[in-house]
């Protein structure tokens, strides 16, 4: 009796495995967790029901970082994913690996897919192209740090909480109120060099490194301790020693106080506005980064973080086939739409934006198209189209510690900033080294 | 009359060590020697192209005034961590060995901290001191006291501290507790009998009995905060803020796992090796000399 079940549950088993084989598997190793990981897995089996020969299969294998060492891993071992979600400060290391990636722009090309990169927000596509307008992965989740004000709170200390800061001075004379009236935490920031050095940067138009901030070329060298950089830093530091601004550490600590009511004011990525809406219990607004109005460039436009979908080399045609409608079905408009909708990313194609828009949905939540508008507030310039910078993931670090230490008092502004360009270039160097071709 | 178990085999030794040989070689010796091999090869990485670079990895991390600063602080975060793990395990075995009642509670509940694995305690006690909503970052907020190790250096640095010796506390009990209770009690009673009050017992009698203990714990504890620390860390402060908990072992994971920076992480790795290689060997021939065993 037990074994007949058994025989049947094998021969069952056989040919389940029989049919699966049928179909082309891709595997896709991505880093979103929570609600987001659910929406991913939704567009992944959304996929698989709409066509019978593929079959994508997305596994999730860690932290940013962590799923791109895993995939290094892997391609050291011959057995890299098809598909691999890299985060933007990973871009360079990436690019650079010639033979361990497929550029998405010739893998369309090869597999005869209409595909047109002018589809793409200029600001997210820009950021992922090589210096000839190829689109080398493709654009996932994108976001940008936006500035979200406490209504509630602003109302408290007799602010006019429909007039937001747009400059850092109007900031300034609100967070004196905002303090004034008993806020214990006035502002905070997600992501510091993210938010207060590569987006500052753009904002304002200046370079954040040379060759157009590394785009054209691995010879780039870091520009952040330019006066105006200095400058900004220094306010920053200002505010901490006035009680304006409570440090939160280098991710998204920042947001929880913010949504919690303990901090007034916080710039952090759009991405976040789905958690703030969740959890705040009070009347809040998403706003521009504030700028410096005597800079005369600002603002300019704002850069994308986020990540974007690479594909890696060495598998067979058949799969690449796959990978290929895959991706288109992942910029259809339905589908951008809805992932944009219910995760708070841009949409990443001009046609998915247009109907979000035509449905009304960004008068329904107001605040949700300021991310979008912010990135297209004027054609991005080569300060500020984004970045790339070889071993970033080191340099963004280099950029944080420097400004840690000139937030706790313990080193001035002006010697911080020339020591994190300092640093960073060495880095630059020994990765420019690594891969001179 | 001595007895001495001979194996007449000539190779049934051989055979029966070699197990633990082999896992020392492929576990131990094979990785230290791959390190030793990249340490000196520069690598996009993919592992796409290598280049054989001499010793210009190791002369740039010692260009690098951060990577020296790391000494400093890998040296301060082990000695607090070594000293206080040891000085509080041994006042706790002390005191639990004169516990009559309840003994055995007291014991087991000092020594379950153990059982937790580094990463979890480190994210216990960041819980705890979180700078918004911790509950000691509340209690000291009341108190009028700022706490926020986000941005304050010696707060990080006291954090995982903290969070590093709570554990190994546990393990220095263990040992200090058993160490205690091989004392013959005549030694202590003779000194009692002369004269000699708790603490002048402790410092004559008891501590210098203890000293083998106590040497074989500073090693342990020394090598425990070098290397099992970096779960603590990396659960709490990542090595921030501006790098003042960046202990070294902290940084080549850093570096080699989430920067793929394998060259620099690999001559890291070989630093660190000669360091304990050296911290080990004086510990052996020097301290041990005044060790009375």
């Amino acid at each position: 009796m037990h074994l007949r079940t058994l025989a049947v549950a094998l021969a069952a088993a056989g040919l389940l495995s029989a049919n699966a084989q049928a179909q082309t598997e891709i595997q896709w190793w991505h880093s979103m967790t929570g609600a987001l990981g659910d929406k991913l897995n939704e567009i992944a089996s959304g996929f698989n029901a709409s066509q019978k020969d593929y079959k994508v299969v997305p596994v999730y294998r860690g932290s940013y970082p962590e799923s791109m060492t895993a995939a290094i891993a892997a391609f050291r071992a011959g057995s890299a994913p098809h598909i691999l979600q890299v985060f933007e400060v990973g871009t360079a290391t990436m690019m650079a690996a010639k033979g361990a990636v497929k550029p998405v722009y010739q893998m369309m090309k090869e597999a005869g897919e209409p595909f047109d990169p002018r589809n793409y927000l200029p600001a997210v596509s820009g950021y992922y192209s090589d210096s000839e307008g190829n689109l080398l992965s493709l654009p996932f989740n994108s976001s940008t740090p936006v500035f979200y004000v406490n209504k509630d709170a602003y109302r408290k200390a007799g602010l006019d909480a429909d007039q937001p800061p747009k400059t850092w001075k109007e900031f300034a004379a609100a967070a004196g109120k905002l303090k004034a009236s008993g806020h214990g935490c006035v502002y905070s920031t997600g992501w510091p060099a993210w938010v207060h050095v590569e987006n500052f940067s753009a904002w304002h138009n200046l370079p954040i490194g040379t060759r157009e901030n590394g785009i054209a070329g691995v010879d780039a060298e870091f520009k952040v301790n330019s006066p105006a950089h200095v400058k900004h830093v220094e306010m920053l530091a200002d505010f901490v020693k006035k009680g304006w601004f409570t440090y939160s550490g280098r991710r998204n600590e920042a947001e929880a106080r913010f949504f919690s009511g303990e901090c007034a004011m916080l710039t952090s990525s759009s991405g976040a506005q789905a958690n703030i809406r969740r959890n705040a219990k009070f009347d809040f607004s998403v706003n521009f980064l504030p700028y410096h109005d005597e800079i005369k460039s600002a603002p300019q436009n704002s850069i994308i973080g986020g990540a974007t979908l690479w594909v890696m080399s060495g598998k067979k045609p058949a799969e690449y086939k796959g990978v290929t409608k895959f991706f288109s079905y992942l910029s259809s408009t339905g589908v951008q739409a809805d992932w944009s909708k219910s995760t708070g990313y841009v949409p990443i194609t001009n046609a998915a934006f247009e109907a979000i828009r035509k449905e009304g949905y960004y008068q329904k939540v107001p605040g949700a198209d300021i991310a979008v508008r912010q990135l297209n507030y004027k054609p991005p310039t080569p300060n500020s189209k984004g970045l790339r910078f070889g071993n970033y993931v080191q340099g963004r670090e280099v950029i944080e510690e420097e400004m840690e230490a000139v937030f706790a008092g313990s080193k001035d502004a002006k010697a911080a900033m020339d020591d994190a360009v300092r640093r960073g270039n060495e880095i630059l160097r020994r990765f420019e080294a690594a891969n001179k071709s | 009359m001595e007895k001495r178990v001979v194996f007449r085999s000539a190779w049934l030794p051989y055979a029966l060590l070699a197990p633990q040989i082999a896992v020392t070689l492929v576990f131990f010796f094979w990785p230290a020697a791959q390190a030793g091999w990249y340490s000196f090869q520069l690598q996009d990485a993919f592992g796409l192209r290598t280049e054989f670079v001499g010793l210009s990895n190791f002369a740039a991390l010692f260009r690098d005034a951060n990577y020296l600063h790391s000494f400093k602080v890998t040296a301060l975060f082990s000695a607090l961590v070594a000293v206080s793990g040891i000085a509080i395990a041994l006042l706790l075995a002390v005191m639990a060995d004169r516990v009559v009642r309840g003994a055995l509670a007291y014991k087991t509940l000092l020594i379950w901290p153990y059982a937790v694995a580094p990463a979890v305690a480190g994210v216990l006690w960041a819980f705890l001191f979180a700078p918004s909503v911790g509950i000691v970052t509340y209690a000291l907020r009341q108190a009028g006291y700022d706490w926020n190790w986000v941005l304050r250096g010696e707060q990080a640095m006291l954090l995982v501290v903290i969070a590093s010796a709570w554990k190994q506390v546990s393990y220095n009990f263990l040992f200090f507790l058993a160490g205690l209770q091989s004392i013959p009690r005549s030694l202590i009673e003779a000194a009692a009998i002369d004269g000699a009050g708790p603490a002048r017992r402790f410092w004559t009698v008891v501590f210098p009995l203890l000293s083998p203990t106590t040497f074989f714990l500073l090693v342990v504890n020394v090598v425990y905060a070098f290397f099992d620390t970096f779960g603590v860390i990396d659960a709490t402060t990542q090595g921030g803020p501006a790098g003042s908990t960046q202990i070294l072992v902290y940084k080549v994971y850093y570096d080699g796992v989430k920067a793929a920076d394998l060259g620099g992480s690999s001559a890291q790795s070989v630093v660190l090796m000669l360091i304990v290689i050296a911290l080990t060997v004086v510990q052996f021939r020097f301290v041990e000399r005044k060790v009375q065993y």
